[in-house]
């Protein structure tokens, strides 16, 4: 066993014990909270895995979320609910019900295959032009959903989504995502992803197909953010078209540049830097009404690593205990 | 579908397009002195909407004195974000600006929702401008006959500043290229803020018409509306001025008629289609209609 095999099976076995102890010591708000908490270290190393190795720019990550979510919901719907919900669905869907974990890889694929499709047409996009590109989707997403009442009861939202998620589900897809993208990042596949994103004609000089690389990281990305979006639905019981809003792109985002673009660490610590802080103004804007705060110090945290650390907290890289021998570059 | 109907539809259009030409143009210059795309653009709006319901209102002023007050209002706001967020960061990447322009645009949304509270309010315009006059054998309204003469004259009004003025050669210059000018003796930091000035002035102008004509105001507003003078902005060519204004009749053309032609179940998708329309810009002809050719895509 390697030292690098060792150090994430250490981390492995650290994270499972966390869970543990909070599955034990926590109430149910904050087990819910640390659910959230998981769900957004997902996003964060999904979005990084597109934006952060490949250097796509893509603010649509809510709209993949929503599709794996949506697709996740009616899976699991309790069939007996389905006629009384979604009068409109077809038949084979109507009696569909499948459990949790094949109706979240569903869901996965479904964003996946959606981000095949858009991003064939709109990555021959670079930088900013992609990201605008990107979010145009997302609200183009939302309007769907808001008018596919057939399928998602359109504003109103599904509601009454079985309580699936719990933290075990949270901590076994963190895990199954961070290590996709730790053995990506490391392999000469991930190095290809982040030759594009250093420096495009390089890369192609030396054979790489940007396109398939592009494509690939935006799948990727998407595939995790619908399986993300799976989990928050069945965590808060109802999905609405407003909650994948820009705002929530742009948390993500945030996420991932003050963890440093690129770095898995870095996203997973934003992640957790983030929601904390939004969850810890919470109580604090309803009880004072000051609505917003939360968000005012997220905006300006961003725009004061922007400026004074614009590589975020971890750069590019892993902290160097975890991964010593890759950071030679 | 008779030809009143139809004449009464593209007039709407035409107001629309006002409208989002204004912001557009903001937009566009923006982008066109610093390659920035400037999302907080849209916000002025919202600043530029509630501060004329606050001097309408609140201080009691006559429309008069408060349409100038509003502009000054959108120019200072403009000054103050630029010298605040942009500044800092120049010459940074372009991805990096876009970032932190969110980042500025979900800052004062949310300290509008701290300020004023999320609640919509209703806009207070003088009765004299809701009144609906007959031009032409239609009926309209004052405020969108002031709308749609005042928007097309507030850009005339930057277009002399940009073609014929000292301020204007050193924007087209700045615009041309930033370091040359800076070597041939252009302020560039007094050009980059002016440029914002006036962009920010004409979408705080804008917030006044939209205010007036939809009479609902909100902390949000801004956002939507600022997308789509960038679609507008992307229709025409951004960093081109003529091609933003076109841009912005386009538009509110197609949206108007999108929404009026079609049957009506299709009318929730207007969004959808305004933002298809931008993807397919983008990958046709990214540089707009009257865009230069550029490598920014890159």
């Amino acid at each position: 066993m390697t030292a690098e095999r060792k150090r994430l099976l250490f981390l492995a076995l650290a994270g499972l014990a966390l869970t543990a102890v909070m599955q034990a010591v926590f109430d149910d708000y904050l087990r819910t909270m640390a659910c959230f908490v998981g769900i957004f270290i997902i996003l964060a190393a999904s979005l990084n895995f597109t934006n952060g190795f490949a250097g796509l720019f893509s603010l649509g990550h809510p709209a993949f979320m929503a599709i794996g979510g949506y697709v996740a919901a009616l899976l699991t719907f309790n069939p007996e609910m389905k006629p009384l919900f979604l009068p409109d669905l077809p038949e084979w869907l109507m009696s569909l019900h499948l459990p949790f974990l094949p109706a979240l890889l569903a869901g996965g694929a479904a964003a996946a295959l959606t981000a095949t499709v858009v991003g064939a047409a709109v990555l021959r996009l670079r930088g900013h032009y992609l990201a605008v590109a990107t979010m145009g989707f997302l609200i183009i997403v939302q309007v769907l959903i808001t008018n596919m009442e057939p399928y998602t009861r359109g504003p109103l939202g599904l509601n009454g989504l079985d309580a699936l998620t719990d933290l075990w589900w949270v901590y076994a897809w963190v895990l199954v995502t961070l290590y996709a993208c730790w053995k990506i990042k490391f392999s000469s596949y991930g190095r290809m992803l982040q030759s594009v994103r250093e420096n495009e004609l390089a890369a192609a000089c030396l054979g790489t197909n940007l396109f398939h690389a592009r494509l690939a990281a935006l799948v990727i990305g998407a595939f995790f953010a619908g399986v993300a979006g799976g989990l928050w639905g069945h965590l808060v019981t109802a999905l609405t078209p407003v909650s994948f809003s820009l705002a929530l792109a742009f948390s993500i985002v945030v996420m991932v540049v003050v963890g440093g673009t690129g770095s898995i660490t870095g996203a997973v610590v934003g992640a957790v830097i983030f929601s904390c802080i939004t969850e810890l103004f919470r109580p604090l804007e309803e009880n004072y009404s000051v609505y917003g705060v939360g968000e005012i110090l997220m905006a300006l945290v961003l725009i004061l690593i922007l400026v004074y650390r614009p590589q975020g907290i971890f750069g590019s890289r892993e902290p160097d205990w975890l991964a010593p021998q890759t950071n030679r570059s | 579908m008779d030809g009143a109907y139809l004449a009464q539809q593209i007039l709407n259009g035409l107001i629309l397009g006002s409208m989002y030409a204004l912001v557009a143009v903001g937009f566009s210059m923006i982008y066109g002195i610093i390659n920035l795309i400037n999302f907080a653009h849209g916000d002025i709006v919202m600043i530029g909407a509630f501060s004329t319901l606050a001097l309408l209102a609140v201080l009691g002023l006559p429309l008069w004195v408060v349409a100038p007050g509003v502009v000054a209002v959108g120019a200072l706001c403009g000054l103050v974000i630029e010298r605040a967020a942009f500044r800092p960061m120049r010459g940074a990447p372009q991805v990096t600006g876009f970032i932190a322009s969110l980042g500025v645009s979900i800052m004062i949304q949310n300290l509008g929702i701290l300020t004023v509270t999320a609640q919509p309010r209703n806009f207070a315009f003088p009765h004299y401008m809701l009144e609906a006059v007959p031009v032409f054998g239609f009926e309209i309204q004052v405020v969108n006959i002031c709308i749609m003469l005042a928007a097309p004259l507030l850009v005339l009004g930057l277009l002399f500043v940009v073609h014929r003025t000292r301020l204007g050669v050193a924007m087209r210059a700045t615009a041309e290229n930033l370091d040359v000018a800076r070597l041939m003796g252009v302020n560039i930091n007094r050009t980059i803020a002016a440029t914002f000035a006036l962009g920010s002035a004409l979408a705080g102008a804008a917030g006044l018409m939209w205010g007036g004509k939809f009479g609902q105001i909100d902390p949000l507003m801004g956002f939507l509306p600022g997308l789509k003078a960038f679609v507008a902005a992307v229709i025409g060519g951004v960093g081109s001025i003529p091609g933003a204004i076109l841009g912005g009749y386009v538009l509110g053309l197609a949206e108007v008629l999108f929404v009026g032609l079609l049957p009506p179940v299709y009318s929730s998708y207007r969004d959808a289609f305004v933002f298809g329309l931008l993807i397919l810009i983008l990958l046709i002809t990214p540089n707009g209609i009257l865009g230069k050719n550029t490598e920014e895509r890159a």
